[in-house]
């Protein structure tokens, strides 16, 4: 019997980084926009030298749209079998 | 179509059956932590699963040409009466856990109710024990656990990297986020597990010779099977869903996006790599690791070991089953129509013993457990839509 254990620690390897990656962007994501509608609330009350929070939201959109090409690229996996 | 004998319409009908099973067995798989978050209302998520499902099953068909990948050798003799056998048993074992509010997988079920009827039907020879163990058996194990350190780390993660963000945003993105990664995972499951139907139904009109061998699957069988699966998956396994998502520990929409992402990860990498494995391990295990990784560290673990053991029996159980089931078929006619007459019978019990503790999307987030007491005395069903 051959068991294929690279291929087995690959899969998992490769599993466990795109997870962990994928999850990480979102998160970042998440936190950016989270800190623009902060940002865009102190814009609000007047609280001198607040950004616009513009830049967290380009953050956002490149984060999500990380994930949304990981996504993508799953969709063709599927559909490529 | 005049080759089609009556155990031929027989088991076209028992494959859409367990692809029926199939579906609401495995609804819990993408949508369990979906619905406990309140990322996607109950009726809604088991909606777009369903669509998704159907939608997978037209994606591809390339693995719709064999049935088990090699596990048993569909050369040496498979005959559409073991074929039913391997369904019945798949059936019986997948409703049976079902009850039980327990996710075990459906396509253990049906590579263990195939391997129990070739066995008796054709003979050891018609099993590669060599396939079972490197494509079921080492998987089994090992998608479980990658799935739920993944799921553990994505999980830690998630938390640290969103710590100084304001929790009610937070929230509410992760659960925007679920939406897709569950949808991912339906579509995946749909396109895999639909193709396994055709597969057998395909199979079985070449066997008969009504198809070419070699061919893909007729339109109607792809229709029928993506049908089969996507109703069965609007059903909603309600009990499972309910274990899955509220059963195993408390999940907040970080740990759902994190288990969902590995789950949909793991599936298609390894199904990439080769590996076949069961989507339910690889959900439950993600849950778990989630769990675990999440503010509270907390499993139940006595569940926990339930579904373990469960995985562990699917196989066995349903090869035994399908064994006594590929015995009686073979006898003849009149043993086709009583194990088929067992199945129904079968089959209705057990959905008799479901209502005396009907699990439906409208409690499917109440934390209590799912437990069917052997002497319950059955209690008039006030509720309409359950599964």
């Amino acid at each position: 019997m051959h068991i294929k254990w690279d291929a087995l620690a690959q899969t998992a390897g490769l599993s466990f980084a795109i997870t962990v990656a994928v999850v990480a962007a979102f998160s970042l994501g998440i936190l950016a926009l989270s800190r623009r509608e902060a940002a865009q609330e102190a814009v609000r009350s007047g609280i001198p030298g607040a950004g616009s929070g513009n830049l967290a939201l380009a953050g956002a959109a490149l984060s999500f749209s990380v994930c949304a090409s990981v996504v993508f690229y799953g969709i063709t996996l599927i559909a490529g079998r | 179509m005049e080759h089609i004998t009556f155990l031929v319409a027989v088991v076209i009908i028992t494959a859409l059956a367990f692809d029926f099973t199939n579906g609401f067995h495995d609804t819990a798989n993408a949508m369990a932590t979906s619905i406990a978050t309140g990322a996607l209302k109950p009726k809604v998520a088991v909606t777009i699963a369903a669509v998704l499902n159907f939608a997978g099953a037209f994606l591809s068909v390339k693995v719709a040409t064999t049935i088990s990948g090699g596990i048993v050798n569909e050369k040496a003799g498979i005959q559409p009466s073991i074929i039913f056998a391997a369904l019945v048993g798949a059936i019986l074992w997948n409703l049976l856990t079902w009850l039980r509010g327990l996710p075990s997988s459906s396509s253990h079920a049906l590579y263990g109710g195939l391997i129990g009827a070739t066995v008796v039907g054709v003979g050891l020879n018609g099993v590669n024990f060599d396939i079972v163990a490197t494509k079921i058996l080492i998987p089994a194990v090992a998608s479980p656990l990658v799935a739920g350190l993944a799921a553990w780390g994505a999980t830690k993660l998630a938390y640290v990297i969103t710590r100084g963000g304001r929790e009610e945003t937070t929230e509410k993105g992760f659960r925007r986020g679920q939406m897709f990664t569950s949808s991912l995972i339906s579509l995946a499951h749909g396109t895999n597990d639909a193709q396994k139907t055709m597969g057998i139904i395909t199979l079985t009109l070449v066997s008969v010779g009504a198809l070419k061998p070699g061919a893909l699957p007729p339109t109607w069988v792809i229709v029928s099977a993506g049908a089969a699966i996507a109703l069965g998956t609007y059903m909603g396994g309600w009990r499972i869903i309910r274990s899955m998502g509220n059963g195993l520990t408390e999940i907040r929409p970080r740990q759902g996006l994190a288990t969902e992402t590995a789950a949909a990860t793991v599936i298609l990498t390894s199904t990439h790599m080769g590996f076949g494995l069961s989507t339910t391990q690889v959900c439950s295990g993600g849950i778990m690791g989630a769990g675990l990784g999440g503010p509270k560290r907390e499993l139940r673990w006595s569940l926990v070991r339930r579904m373990v053991y469960t995985w562990g029996l699917t196989l066995p159980a349903a090869a035994t089953v399908a064994g006594i089931a590929a015995f009686v078929a073979d006898q003849g006619s009149w043993g086709v129509a009583l194990v088929g007459a067992a199945l129904v019978s079968g089959s209705a019990a057990m959905w008799f013993i479901s209502r005396r503790q009907p699990v439906h999307a409208g409690n499917v987030n109440d934390v209590q457990e799912v437990e069917v007491p052997a002497t319950a005395v059955p209690t008039p069903a006030t509720t309409t839509v359950a599964a």
